[in-house]
């Protein structure tokens, strides 16, 4: 019985997020068809996203907000593929590979600064992510035409430089999902973004059995005992930010293709506030999180995402309100989620007092 | 190989200054490879200085190098950092234990020494991203847990690790370095129980068989004669004495240094004055301190009495003290001079004029940056607005400098705290002088009730009296109520008037400090769970 109470209390967020979906789902009256084809499809396209806030969070980083870095670094990438218009597959390829030198260099970037701000890692990268925001838009608004060029109209501004505030992909349209892809009852299975995820999974679950994890996790518990050891911790915490950004701009690369559409200006914010969001819906805590984690994260909380307009307008009879639950989600999950991580610390210091204490009172009788 | 004759370590004529400050005079020391050095001396005599030396710790480059020469296997070695020691076979286990929490025993044994298997990755990317290969980890720690012959389990988590496991985890890393020659322990036994230290002393014999040869810091004389075969004891920075062991015994030892004998501190207790009232009535007290767990402990302590609380290490009469001030998770109800102090809340009880002297003075014991003036003064100023002068009423305030002088100078004096002037840092005294501090700190307070918690730890056999003494004349002219925390029955008898047991987490019994060793004893091993 205590087993089931402590179960309980370690899961709560996750538990929170199962209720909820169980109600609003049949309340949505969607079909179960169509609901599993949803819910595939915004697990292949945020998946990656997901996965790569894993490693900074074992180099004891916390939640990496800077991961919206990567984001552009994708979205830049894929901006200039298309304008040398580059289809299929080799675009995205491509758009990958040209996405590496520019996370790096601000997975550089953004590392050397949460090494001066040690233990205040969430914040900065936070504010780090404001602040690139602005440098992106002035790339993209005014650099992209004059210095960098841009030929195709359909990517510029009709003003003439700078880039329109959709960019389309379309003619890349989902060309990874639908490799290999069949359906399965109506059920599309995109079995080549599967096997990339896969694939990034096991290169995770492989890199923490490497010297270079073993040191993150060694960093991210103690730094000065690392350092005693000979471990270079800034070095590491670097690589490990760098690594992160790498594949947050894989990421954003496969998200676009399976949109075929990505609003210039704001899609990499939202992508890192959901991939966040949806971290800790799985039960993700700031210092632990596992790729069992990442999954039933993506699915509890897009399964909420997609019921979510429906029930809304079902309820209150307008569908803004839907739209506006959805955000409101989002924001409250990662607030409730810290503040929750602080009270269990603190719980569980006091949960050895509650012990001892009953143990007295039973002694008494 | 270097000259096989040659001794294995050779320190000649060293000599080093801080700012001026002259610790270490003309040391000389030979070792031979399975030699077992115990290194004595006074608080602030400068053993660890010595062994910092030799290790190479940035420290001592950083504050103008040293001077003579080291020679380590026949080369003359000139170490720039730990690493180049620990590379030319010197390994040393510091106080304050470098561990990480999360990971086991084994992990932290091999911590950036992990044994690896390349992969195609890694020949692209570089030796990071070699995995490492468990089996062979498994194998190096249990290999280096059993040199050490004192068993830890190797998959253990040290965060759930009793101290003292804690301390062999970290003995264990040193001896799993296989070109390990010399090992350095500064202290290692101080937070050890009885019997975890009698495996350390086994476990150093067995490395000084295997041709380990050790340096063994420590103040518990009888554990110099038990395990060494050489005994250096310094003096103010030099060295005073240098000979087999055989040929010493634990007075001679005591008298070299401090140049005198030193008599075993004799009680002058009157006995508790039972019709005293009681001015603080702890009852069904339970504090969640690691490896020190109060259970349920009722106590009454009386009005202008010393009160010893001793027991075996782990059985919790650290917490109790740790419980009441309110430094770890703790319940039941205290009750000090008829009113009820709320528990977790330190603030509370250094209001209500408790003080506490902790028996962990890195952790909550001291400024280390600033002043001993402003460490010893700064308590008082705080929370009694001691040492303030005051204008147009108490409008203005401004330290008194001249008064917070004195009062410094005063317990400098009274305790012989070993530094260049009131001015110095705390960081940069010995340790035993750091604890010093510790205690003028809480008698600058002139508190009503003091608890002093081990509050000899690390002290010099010289030095113990003084500080028991220094207890005893608050005690008597101040009037101050004092309890004792020791895991030393001798000392607690030679100051107390009564003292308290605590085993399994709660008192087993009190009795006089005149009553024999061996009742007390009993009492220790009564509940021991
Ligand atoms: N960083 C420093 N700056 C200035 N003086 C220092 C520094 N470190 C140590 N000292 C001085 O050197 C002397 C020797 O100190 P050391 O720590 O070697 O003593 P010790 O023999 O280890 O004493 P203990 O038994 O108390 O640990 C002390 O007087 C101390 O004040
Ligand atoms: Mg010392």
């Amino acid at each position: 019985m205590k087993n089931i109470i402590e179960f309980l209390k370690k899961n709560i967020v996750p538990i929170m997020f199962i209720i909820i979906c169980s109600i609003c789902v049949p309340i949505s009256g969607f079909s179960v068809t169509y609901m599993i084809n949803e819910v595939m499809t915004r697990l292949t396209r945020n998946a990656f996203l997901i996965l790569s806030l894993l490693i900074p969070i074992m180099a004891g980083m916390g939640l990496n907000f800077g991961m919206t870095l990567g984001a552009m670094a994708g979205e830049i990438a894929i901006v200039l593929v298309s304008d040398w218009q580059i289809w299929g597959i080799p675009a995205i390829v491509l758009a990958c590979i040209f996405s590496i030198p520019i996370s790096i260099l601000l997975g550089l970037f953004c590392g050397k600064m949460l090494n001066m701000a040690k233990s205040r890692e969430m914040v900065t990268s936070y504010i780090i992510s404001f602040f690139m925001n602005g440098i992106y838009m002035l790339l993209m608004l005014y650099a992209m035409g004059p210095i960098i060029p841009i030929k195709h109209t359909s990517i510029k501004l009709p003003r003439g430089y700078g880039i329109r505030n959709t960019v389309s992909m379309l003619n890349n349209r989902q060309c990874i999902d639908n490799a290999l892809a069949f359906s399965v009852g109506g059920v599309k299975i995109p079995v080549l973004t599967l096997l990339i995820i896969a694939a990034m999974c096991l290169f995770i679950i492989w890199f923490r059995k490497t010297k270079l994890g073993q040191d993150m996790r060694a960093v991210g518990q103690d730094m000065e005992v690392a350092r005693s050891a000979g471990i270079d911790v800034e070095k590491t915490r670097i690589i490990a930010m760098v690594i992160s950004t790498v594949m947050a701009g894989f990421g954003m690369v496969l998200y676009v293709q399976n949109l075929s559409s990505f609003s210039t200006y704001s899609s990499h914010s939202n992508v890192g506030m959901f991939a966040i969001a949806a971290l800790l819906v799985g039960g993700a805590s700031v210092d632990k999180a596992s790729i069992g984690n990442v999954f039933l994260g993506v699915i509890l909380f897009h399964t909420l995402f997609i019921v979510a307009p429906t029930v809304g307008t079902k309820i209150t009879g307008d569908s803004m309100v839907g739209e506006y639950f959805r955000v409101f989600i989002s924001y409250a999950v990662i607030t409730i989620a810290l503040i929750m991580y602080e009270i269990k610390k603190r719980q569980q210091k006091s949960n050895a007092g509650k012990l001892l204490a009953e143990a007295q009172n039973k002694e008494e009788q | 190989m270097a000259n096989n004759n040659a001794p294995l370590l050779e320190m000649k004529n060293i000599q080093k200054s801080f700012y001026g400050n002259q610790v270490l005079n003309d040391i000389n020391i030979t070792l031979n490879e399975g030699d077992v050095l115990g290194l004595c001396g006074e608080n602030g005599a400068g053993k660890t200085t010595l062994m910092k030396i030799l290790f190479g710790m940035e420290e001592i480059a950083e504050t103008g190098g040293y001077g003579g020469e080291i020679c380590f296997n026949g080369e003359k070695v000139d170490f720039k950092s730990p690493f180049d020691a620990l590379n030319a076979g010197i390994g040393m286990v510091h106080q304050e234990f470098s561990l990480i929490p999360g990971f086991t025993a084994t992990e932290n044994i091999l911590l950036n020494r992990e044994p690896l298997k390349r992969n195609v990755i890694s020949e692209v990317f570089g030796d990071r991203l070699n995995t490492l290969n468990y089996n062979e980890m498994t194998g190096r720690a249990e290999n280096a847990i059993e040199k050490m012959g004192f068993k830890i389990d190797p998959k253990m988590v040290i965060a759930d690790m009793p101290v003292g496991h804690k301390q062999f985890t970290e003995i264990a890393r040193e001896l799993s370095k296989e070109n390990l020659r010399l090992l350095i322990l500064d202290e290692p036994t101080a937070v050890l129980t009885e019997s975890e230290a009698d495996a350390l002393l086994q476990s150093i014999k067995s490395m000084s068989e295997r041709g380990v040869a050790v340096i063994f810091v420590t103040h518990r004389l009888e554990e110099i004669m038990t395990v060494c075969n050489k005994v250096v004891v310094m003096r103010d920075g030099l060295v005073v004495m240098d000979t087999r062991a055989e040929d010493t015994d634990v007075k001679k030892i005591t008298k070299a240094m401090v140049g005198r004998d030193v008599e075993s501190v004799d009680n002058k207790s009157v006995g508790t004055d039972e019709t005293a009232e009681t001015i603080m009535s702890i009852k069904n007290l339970w504090v969640d301190m690691p490896g020190e767990t109060v259970r349920n402990v009722s106590l009454d302590v009386k009005k202008g009495e010393i009160l010893g609380i001793g027991g075996l290490a782990g059985q919790g009469k650290l917490g109790v003290p740790n419980g009441i001030m309110g430094l770890y998770e703790a319940g039941g109800t205290v009750v000090f001079k008829g009113n009820e102090i709320p528990l977790n809340s330190p603030r509370k009880c250094l209001d209500s004029n408790i003080a506490f002297v902790s028996e962990d003075r890195r952790g909550v014991g001291l400024l280390l940056d600033e002043t001993l003036e402003w460490n010893i003064a700064f308590p008082a100023m705080q929370i009694q607005n001691k040492f303030l002068k005051k204008l147009f009423g108490g409008l203005i305030k401004w330290r008194d400098e001249k008064a917070i002088k004195e009062v410094t100078d005063k317990y400098i004096d009274e305790l012989q705290i070993k530094c260049t002037s009131s001015k110095q840092k705390a960081k940069e005294l010995s340790g035993g002088n750091q604890q010093k501090i510790c205690l003028a700190k809480s008698f600058a307070l002139e508190p009503e009730f003091l608890f002093a918690s081990e509050p000899t730890r690390g002290i010099d056999v010289g030095a113990k009296s003084l500080v028991l003494e220094a207890l005893r004349k608050l005690n008597k002219e101040k009037g101050v109520t004092v309890v004792v925390i020791s895991s030393e029955l001798e000392e607690l008898r030679g100051v107390c008037d009564r003292i308290a047991i605590v085993s399994g987490g709660e008192v087993a019994g009190i009795l006089p400090a005149s009553k024999s060793s061996e009742e007390f004893g009993q009492l220790m091993v009564s509940k021991v769970i």
